[in-house]
């Protein structure tokens, strides 16, 4: 833990990007977000900013606190200190429901598919919320729920048909091919319509060529939904190209933020991933 | 391409769900004709009812352990509380009607109204817990359920209904009648429950489980039993749907308990203790979770069984657990399986996974 002395300045919350255009209003907005986590401070001072359709990539050297990161964006962790803004509305007090309802989905860094539903399930699931139809039209097969199961199914396959999985729709999401389950979440998160889009190392274990899918995926979601993105990911080639902005986090400190050159060629980021020179020790 | 080899689950639940409600009506024509032939035996006769309510258990309770993922062991509770509710409801309608049908069904629609508030009641605590905690406190309500069940004194007279608690202070004009009378239960029932009503019962069961489970809320119900954080991420309300497949379950097993109830002269709430429960657990557990139909036949098998293995007397139970343990082994052995699929056409293609 000798690298953890190391005095951090804190970097004040800005746009990574300069601001383009009047639709760059932040759809997220940190100030001194911190959690202390069994008397570790796992994320301290992160002060972060997404603008609307705006790509941003998070990376760190392992147990930078990158997930820490999304699982309090999401509410899985409370933070303990600083404030949430999303869409400018503070997410003080909302548990993971609700700020799924206010605009941030999310995938995780291990698959949590509902695996014994089929695909087309996992994404109607999704939008469960939109859906305008109570438990006795349910029972009873009541107009109102066929009108809404179909114009739901529609709405999935579409989404799907984007993946090119529509195929795939009722297959047992468990037993879906690990790129498959991968590109599964995706489509089930953005079946709850988010303003941010949270994607949690989405190319981990995947080759080169499912990468560059993924890639292509990822810049299509982005062009048609028009949502901001946060992304995590170690596959440098991936978050080099895709990203507008980068922050780079390590022992939950904010140690870098910029365009990908910026960061590419940052002393601290280098030293973050390869450690200091011997003679400057 | 390798995933027309997956099973396609859409075709294969639909098919299970047609299967279910075919062989539902199926055996009910073949045992209605056998009965009105009588060409069943008398004892068999008697235990139609009781197998329709153990069936309709079944399937409610499959609702909380197959499509929910929790372990209930206090379902016999709510049989009770519909038991009881729903046979007060019958002698108070008595007289005003006199149609014993239309008063069966008022009784079982009371019966699962009051089941669910029940289950509305014991499910705010309950269900803020998980797994192996949630089971026993169920196990607990269920308990107290019987406990105040067997404390509870109800009668009616030309001043209105009297409750009373612990002992009998209803003191009731004369002309009244005590309905509810604490450990000694409710005697002199009518018993107005028939095949047909039971029947009905578990088909309306089944439809009501069946169109839940395909409908939002049971995706929801079965996206929660699969990731509960997922669920969380996507946004489902967890307490929401928890408590609506409690309480849907806690209404069917409700109608059911009224069902049983008005099939014999006299019930006592000792009838609906933990032994019940574990009962159902092993109609759901041995008829696979979230299998309708195998509970269903489960719930038929166990109940026939122990009477056809009256003769053997002293070893009846005995015998009653060996078998047991044999279907549980048997169901549950992959070369079985396989066996049975080899043998079915239409599963062949579609159980490579």
């Amino acid at each position: 833990m000798a690298k953890s002395k190391t005095k951090y300045v804190s970097i004040p919350s800005t746009t990574i990007l300069p601001e383009r255009d009047a639709s760059r209003e932040p759809v997220l907005k940190c100030v001194n977000l911190g959690i202390t986590l069994g008397g570790i401070k796992a994320v301290e001072d992160f002060n972060f900013t997404v603008g609307r359709t705006e790509i941003v990539g998070l990376i760190g050297p392992n147990g930078a606190g990158k997930t820490t990161v999304f699982n309090l964006l999401t509410k899985v962790y409370q933070p303990t200190t600083g404030t949430i803004l999303l869409n400018g509305r503070d997410t003080h007090g909302m548990n993971t429901m609700q700020v799924n309802r206010a605009g941030i989905a999310r995938t995780f860094q291990n698959i949590r598919l509902f695996k014994n539903l089929s695909v087309v399930d996992n994404v109607k699931a999704a939008m469960n919320n939109d859906m305008r139809y109570n438990m006795l039209s349910a029972i009873l097969r009541l107009p109102n729920y066929r009108r809404e199961e179909i114009a739901a199914h529609r709405r999935a396959l579409k989404l799907l048909s984007i993946f090119d999985m529509q195929d795939m729709a009722d297959v047992r999401a468990g037993s879906l091919p690990y790129g498959a389950q991968r590109r599964l979440e995706i489509v089930r998160a953005l079946a709850t319509n988010p303003s941010l889009l949270l994607l949690d190392e989405p190319a981990a274990g995947m080759n080169p060529s499912e990468t560059a899918d993924l890639m292509d995926n990822i810049r299509k979601v982005h062009e048609m939904f028009q949502i901001a993105i946060i992304l995590i990911e170690h596959d440098m080639s991936l978050v080099m190209n895709i990203c507008e902005g980068i922050c780079v986090l390590n022992f939950g400190h904010v140690i870098a933020k910029g365009t990908p050159d910026e960061i590419q060629s940052n002393p601290a980021v280098i030293e973050a991933y390869l450690g200091r020179r011997k003679e400057s020790a | 391409m390798t995933m027309r080899r997956l099973i396609n689950l859409k075709r294969v639940e639909a098919r299970r769900i047609y299967l279910t409600y075919g062989i539902v009506i199926l055996a009910y024509i073949i045992c209605q004709t056998m009965s009105s032939t009588k060409f069943l035996s008398s004892s068999m006769r008697g235990m139609l009812v009781p197998i329709c309510a153990y069936m309709v258990m079944a399937v409610s309770l499959n609702l909380v352990v197959g499509i929910s993922g929790e372990l209930s062991l206090g379902h016999a509770g709510f049989m009770s509380v519909g038991a009881f509710s729903g046979v007060a409801t019958a002698i108070l309608l008595q007289k005003v009607l006199p149609f014993a049908p239309v008063r069966l069904a008022i009784a079982m629609i009371v019966a699962a109204i009051f089941a669910a508030f029940a289950g509305f009641l014991i499910g705010i605590p309950v269900l803020r817990l998980k797994g192996d905690y949630l089971a026993i406190v169920t196990l607990a309500f269920g308990e107290i359920i019987k406990s105040i069940l067997n404390n509870f004194y109800m009668g009616v007279d030309s001043g209105g209904i009297h409750f009373s608690m612990l002992t009998d202070t209803t003191r009731l004009l004369k002309g009244g009648r005590l309905i509810i009378k604490g450990p000694m239960g409710i005697s002199g029932i009518q018993k107005i429950s028939t095949f047909p009503a039971g029947f009905i019962l578990v088909m309306i069961a089944l439809m009501i489980v069946f169109n839940l489970v395909n409908s939002r809320s049971g995706r929801a119900f079965m996206a929660i039993r699969d990731d509960r954080i997922a669920a969380e991420s996507i946004g489902l309300d967890i307490t929401k749907y928890k408590m609506m497949a409690f309480v849907t379950s806690a209404a069917l097993a409700g109608a059911a308990g009224a069902l049983f109830a008005m099939n014999y002269s006299t019930i006592v709430a000792n009838k609906f203790d933990f032994n019940t429960s574990i009962l159902i657990l092993v109609f759901v557990v041995l008829g696979g979770q979230g299998n309708m139909l195998g509970g269903i036949i489960a719930a038929a098998v166990l109940t026939i069984l122990p009477e056809k293995l009256r003769q053997f007397s002293d070893y009846r139970m005995l015998l009653y657990a060996i078998i047991l343990i044999v279907m549980m082994l048997a169901t549950n052995n992959a070369e079985i399986k396989n066996f049975l699929t080899r043998l079915n056409p239409f599963k062949r293609k579609e159980e490579v996974e």
